[in-house]
């Protein structure tokens, strides 16, 4: 039994050991280069492709989850305490093939192959975790992997397929996994100190704290889906990294005073479910967010703590009126969440402060509420415009109103002459007329890869007038998606 | 025509036979991550690791190359640059213009400058960004445009005229002009270039190269060398993806390669990162297109003049042949009776742009479509109607611009069976009911067809090999010089070799290309490698069947033709009936060989390429598709609802690897058409170089609603391998079919006209389409 302090995972039924390497070696790197394990692929390096893609089991309440995650932006001692799953693990100790790999060869699923274990991973994870899932939720659950080749149509049927055949469960290999992961269980802080850098990860809030007390200059890490590409594509170097994945008190929705807090380690898959269910009419921004593997790895207050102006979470959280609770060894502050963006990636954040939840209001009757994504692909892309609104209307007046965009300035930001002009208006044409115009003194957005200035202030303003149909006369479609209104 | 297919032997027993559905061969390597790739390919102890160092400029003279920090970084072992380069310092595969390392002047953003080899692939490509390079800017020529107004080009504009298209078009009752924009297109193969090469005795290299063309990589790395092709072996079992980009493409990551293994004495491998690899490679190229048209009431075609002026970056690369394509394929399936078409090879300062499915095809088809297209507009006419209505005829009006007669047309038929099947008049109806009754969301449908000729227009490429051998135990290893990129290719010629010799095909294996076993090969492109390496991989199993046939003929006492091969046995008339490695086995110990080269050459074409008149494909493909997709008024997003597509591909090899190059390659052209942009910077910059940024299709993009075919009744008229057609690139521009349902939803938004779109149809180009259409109808924009 290895010391209580050492990082430790599991891959097939055996425990590795992380103790040497830079902390930033990634998951990918390490398959390939150390045991060896070459089926999985690199396509990108950035988390957009999904060659890459693994599948991690850990502890849930009385079984286990399996989720897909991108090896290539995977830092290795983030497994800590999980089980890693390649396309290698899935044959049956007889050879067999796992029902979806079978499903794959069987439909023609594969061409030049070079993306398909990666598909394969997506398609055991849904395997797992839904027995009886519909075509949304296989598009769903598919939407992080680019295939070149097929027209993802037989990949499709290989979804379908799979569960055709005699199921395999895992049950009988299960029991062993769960006492295998119990275990490996992460009792306490975790450190690494070598030559290739430090890397902390805590268990309390308490020990969060006093670690970026201790070094504010530190990289907080959290699902990497942002800080591993300055490792895979700006090559940085980050001496210093503290990891808030493995505290337990941050890795939970909880209901306090009206607001849901959404803690620092919940990722955005489980951020968004429980968003769903205060929200349903957020389908869109949680459908269209990010990939499954992204969002079971990156977390909600990841998102909101990088800042960006295309970070799709925030325009949402604005207009919701969500506060973000920061928590330092100083204590503890409470801004609005719009309030934490002062300038271009800058952020009203303290030497050795951290986001430790964002807290959003619970629903509200009556809320006219949407956030929509506009971008060249539906699924895992970056929006050239993302705008939210929450109105509220009384006698078919604007009551209340807040509009934030993202995409159309240096930050995610509210668009105050717009709900101003919206205070009081008339919900027709006419009456958001003026509201629509106002977006003009509200943004100056830019010219850049992802759309023209012209667009995206066209496209700000036709936003509202998107909302204005769907919700007015019974609803007029007005999505190519057909699921708003 | 007969449903049956009279040429195939009648069905048998064997597994893998021609015409079955079979997996691809590597299927099951494939989904358990079995299946090796270059990188997977363990190297010796010691092997280092290679990165390219890029400039940063478009177009600068190299003032200062400063790599003292890249020496002393951690983990470097040796620095490249243009002085190790005991040969030529040359990858381009036609003209001597591709440096592998620039030396006075860069050309694009991206240009190799010198290469680094570590210790690792992280400590490569870290050591690599440490150089110091001092550049001074020149004139940068961004695009065709700035290029057609400086008379910039990398090869003279070409023009091919038949009878007086002005005075043709001067004489007809009605007159239009027009012109479009179609965008470059990264292959996004998913596995990256790659090479690896391994120093060996003598003077001699062993090279792995990710390469859908190994004899020119054998060729290249020689040359650079200063050796020979003798001296060097490439291999490549697979590639993850190709699509044209890595017919040329990957010479110049072997060059380096190999040039890093002989001055190290250590194997040596370089892969591209993807960012690295957008920056460096070529793309599809972007075109400028225009037109000016005569035509009558009914909207048939008297007169027409188009000008194709295409990007092709910084060198010449594959950039004749592409515009030598696009010009054969400006009629696609029209009958154009007057005709002048000018083609301009515009040099710009990008990566040098390259074969990309389609090879110049379908940006000549856009502007012909666009053409007819725009013709039923201005007349109020169905654009259905009007297409047909200038289809090359059977017998007559069917004769190409470039002399070549059409003498296997079947578009009508397709047409017709697509029009029946998925019932066009009445989704016409439907979407028109639709648009009447939604202001914001539009739908659009469009039926465009495709003609696409086949055979390298280079008539010497039109040559294959392959090589056969069967073992005493009956077990029969089969190499060609096709390779395998995902396309199925050895699948299909595997049952080829396993209907000839009729035994099953788990006997047989295929494998990696190599340029040691069939020399000189082609480059597996042109959608002509079934056509060709089946051809030749039959001749060798015909040649080994014929001996094995004499000799059992002889010790039977039958004449040959009475010895017949069925499901795995061979009978001598009634003399004798034994299995199939019961004769092998006698035939080797009566010392009859085993082992056959086979080799073909497509008969009937060759034309001038001072005139671009003549034969220069051997027949035609053809498919129609029909697309319905809505678009968002608002926003300009669009999406496809529904497609019906009913291609030709003859009697299909294997229907089920045939239906994924159909599907596969008309989604690959609805992004090229839609979702997939490239943007630069106004200094020359790619901007767009990875997924996060450029937006290949993905799962979603697959429509909900479709009904894919392959035409059943078709069988190739021309003697090809049992009668099939080729399939790899002519399901590409079935994707002009979303582009053109696009323009009728921008122009049912817009209350009728021409629209005025570039392609790709990204959601800003349609909401301004929508916007512009309006303005000039008279309407306020929404």
């Amino acid at each position: 039994m290895g010391a209580a302090g050492t990082i430790r995972f599991l891959l097939d039924g055996e425990i590795h050991s992380v103790a040497d390497g830079a902390p930033t070696t990634t998951v990918l790197d390490w398959l390939r280069e150390r045991p060896g394990r070459t089926g999985t692929k690199e396509g990108c390096a950035e988390g957009d492709c999904g060659a890459c893609t693994v599948v991690l089991a850990e502890l849930a309440g009385e079984g286990v989850r399996y989720r897909a995650v991108n090896a290539c932006i995977r830092f290795l001692p983030t497994l800590d305490g999980k089980a890693l799953f390649t396309v290698e693990s899935l044959r049956s100790p007889a050879g067999s093939l796992h029902p979806a790999q079978r499903a794959m060869v069987e439909c023609h699923g594969s061409q030049c192959g070079f993306c398909t274990p990666g598909f394969v991973m997506s398609l055991f994870a849904l395997y797992r975790s839904d027995r009886r899932p519909d075509e949304a939720a296989i598009r769903h659950a598919l939407s992080g992997n680019l295939c070149r080749c097929t027209g993802y149509r037989p990949i499709l049927d290989a979804a379908r397929r799979m569960y055709e055949y005699p199921h395999d469960d895992g049950a009988a290999g299960e029991r062993e996994l769960r006492e295998r992961l119990d275990a490996i269980r992460v009792a306490q802080e975790k450190r690494l100190d070598g030559a290739g850098g430090r890397y902390v990860a805590p268990t309390s809030v308490a020990e969060l704290a006093a670690a970026l007390a201790e070094r504010p200059a530190a990289t907080i890490l959290a699902g990497g889906t942002d800080v591993g590409l300055w490792v895979t594509k700006r090559h940085a170097v980050l001496p210093d990294i503290v990891y808030v994945g493995n505290v337990c008190e941050l890795a939970s929705v909880t209901r306090r005073d009206g607001f849901l807090d959404i803690g620092a380690a919940v990722s955005l898959t489980d951020a968004f479910a429980a968003l769903l269910a205060e929200y349903p009419d957020l389908y869109e921004i949680a459908r269209r967010f990010a990939s499954p593997p992204i969002c079971n790895a990156g977390t909600l207050c990841g998102n909101v703590a990088n800042g960006s102006p295309i970070g799709d979470s925030m325009p949402a959280l604005i207009a919701l009126g969500a506060r973000v609770l920061l928590r330092s060894a100083a204590g503890r502050r409470e801004l609005p969440i719009e309030d934490l963006y002062l300038d271009y990636m800058k952020k009203d954040l303290r030497p050795g402060e951290f986001v430790q939840a964002v807290r959003v209001p619970q629903a509200r009757a009556g809320l006219l509420l949407r956030s929509y994504k506009i971008g060249k692909r539906y699924d895992q892309d970056i929006a050239a415009v993302c705008g939210a609104f929450a109105i509220g209307l009384r006698d078919g007046r604007v009551a209340s109103a807040r509009v934030a965009f993202g995409g159309m300035a240096a930050t995610p930001r509210r668009a105050p002459a717009c709900e101003q002009a919206l205070a009081g208006a008339a919900w027709t044409a006419a009456g958001v007329a003026p509201a629509i115009a106002a977006l003009a003194s509200d943004f100056a957005p830019i010219t850049d890869l992802r759309a023209t200035r012209e667009y995206r202030a066209q496209v700000a303003g036709n936003l509202l007038r998107r909302l204005l149909a769907e919700t007015s006369d019974g609803g007029t479609p007005a999505s190519v998606w057909g699921h708003a209104g | 025509m007969p449903a049956d297919r009279p040429e195939r032997a009648p069905r048998t027993a064997i597994r893998g036979g021609v015409g079955e559905a079979l997996p691809h061969e590597s299927a099951h390597l494939h989904v358990s991550g079995e299946a090796l790739y270059t990188d997977d390919i363990p190297l010796p102890e010691g092997a280092l690791h290679a990165a390219i160092g890029l400039s940063e400029r478009a177009h600068a003279r190299i003032l200062e190359l400063d790599l003292d920090d890249v020496r002393r970084a951690p983990g470097v072992v040796a620095v490249l640059t243009a002085a190790d380069i005991p040969g030529e310092n040359n990858h381009g595969p036609v003209v001597h213009d591709d440096p592998i390392f620039a030396t006075d002047a860069v050309e694009y953003a991206g240009q190799s400058l010198f290469a680094v080899l570590a210790t690792s692939v992280n400590a490569a490509r870290r050591a690599a960004r440490r150089a110091r390079v001092e550049y001074d800017d020149l004139d940068l020529v961004p695009d065709a445009k700035t290029a057609l107004a400086r008379g910039a080009f990398v090869l003279p504009t070409r023009r091919l005229a038949r009878g007086d298209a002005q005075a043709a078009i001067a004489a007809a009752p009605r007159r239009l002009s027009g012109a479009l924009a179609t965008g470059g297109q990264e292959h996004f193969y998913l596995e990256g270039q790659v090479a690896a090469a391994l120093p060996g005795e003598d003077r001699t290299m062993q090279v792995w190269c990710s390469t859908q063309h190994p004899s020119e990589v054998q060729r290249l790395v020689a040359h650079c060398l200063g050796w020979t092709a003798k001296d060097v072996v490439v291999q490549c079992r697979r590639m993850g993806g190709g699509f044209g980009g890595k017919e040329t493409q990957p010479a110049l990551l072997a060059c380096i390669a190999a040039l890093g293994a002989v001055k190290t004495g250590r194997a040596v491998k370089l892969r591209l990162d993807r960012d690295d690899d957008f920056l460096v490679t070529g793309k599809r190229h972007p075109f400028e297109l225009s037109y000016e048209v005569g035509f009558d009431d009914d909207g048939l075609i008297r007169g027409i003049r188009l000008t194709l002026a295409s990007n092709c970056g910084r060198s010449v690369d594959l950039s004749d042949a592409v515009n030598g394509r696009a010009l054969f394929h400006a009629d696609n399936c029209y009958f154009l009776p007057a005709i002048e078409i000018v083609s301009h090879r515009c040099k710009t300062h990008q990566p040098s742009h390259t074969a990309f499915r389609g090879f110049g095809g379908p940006q000549g088809m856009m502007l012909i479509e666009c053409v007819v297209d725009d013709i039923a507009r201005t007349l109020g006419l169905d654009p259905l109607d009007v297409r047909r209505r200038n289809f090359y005829g059977v017998d007559e009006r069917n004769l190409t611009p470039y002399g070549m007669t059409v003498e296997d047309n079947v578009i009508g038929r397709i047409v017709d069976g697509l029009v029946a099947s998925a019932d066009h008049a009445g989704r016409r109806q439907a979407a028109a009911r639709f648009n009447a009754e939604n202001s914001l969301l539009k739908r659009g449908l469009a039926l465009t067809p495709v003609k696409f000729g086949i055979s390298f227009t280079a008539t010497h490429l039109n040559q294959a090999g392959a090589l056969l051998h069967v073992y005493t135990d009956g077990s029969i290893l089969l190499n060609h010089g096709g390779t395998e990129m995902g396309q199925g290719l050895h699948t299909k010629v595997a049952q080829v070799v396993a209907e000839e010799l009729q035994v099953d095909i788990g006997r047989i294996r295929c494998t990696a290309t190599d340029t040691s076993k069939v020399p000189n090969t082609s480059a597996t492109a042109a959608s002509a490698s079934s056509d060709l390496n089946g051809k030749a991989a039959q001749a060798a199993a015909r040649t080994l069947r014929e001996r094995l046939a004499a000799f059992a003929a002889a010790k039977h006492g039958v004449p040959a033709d009475a010895v017949q091969f069925r499901a795995g046995r061979v009978r001598a008339g009634e003399a004798a009936d034994v299995s199939f490695e019961e004769l092998v086995q006698d035939a080797y110990h009566a010392r009859v060989p085993l082992s056959a080269t086979g080799y073909y050459a497509t008969p009937k074409i060759g034309y001038d390429p001072k005139t671009l008149t003549g034969r220069p494909f051997f027949y035609f493909c053809y498919g129609a598709a029909m697309s319905e997709v809505i678009v968002d008024t608002l926003t300009g997003e669009s999406r496809l609802l529904r497609v019906d597509i009913l291609h030709d591909v003859g009697a299909s090899l294997n229907p089920a690897i045939d239906m994924g190059q159909l599907e596969g390659g008309f989604l690959q052209g609805v992004g090229w058409l839609t979702s997939e942009e490239l943007r630069w910077d106004e200094r020359g910059r790619l901007l767009t170089h990875a997924p996060s940024t450029y937006k290949i299709p993905a799962v979603s993009d697959w429509p909900t609603e479709f009904n894919v075919r392959l035409a059943s009744w078709s069988r190739n008229r021309e003697d090809t391998i049992y009668r099939s057609k080729a399939i790899g690139e002519p399901p590409l521009m079935l994707a002009m079919s979303v582009f053109h349902a696009i323009r009728d939803a921008i122009a049912a938004a817009a209350g009728g006209g021409v629209p005025r779109l570039d392609a790709p149809a990204t959601p800003e180009r349609i909401l301004f389409a929508i916007d512009e259409l309006r303005a000039r109808n008279g309407r306020p924009a929404a």
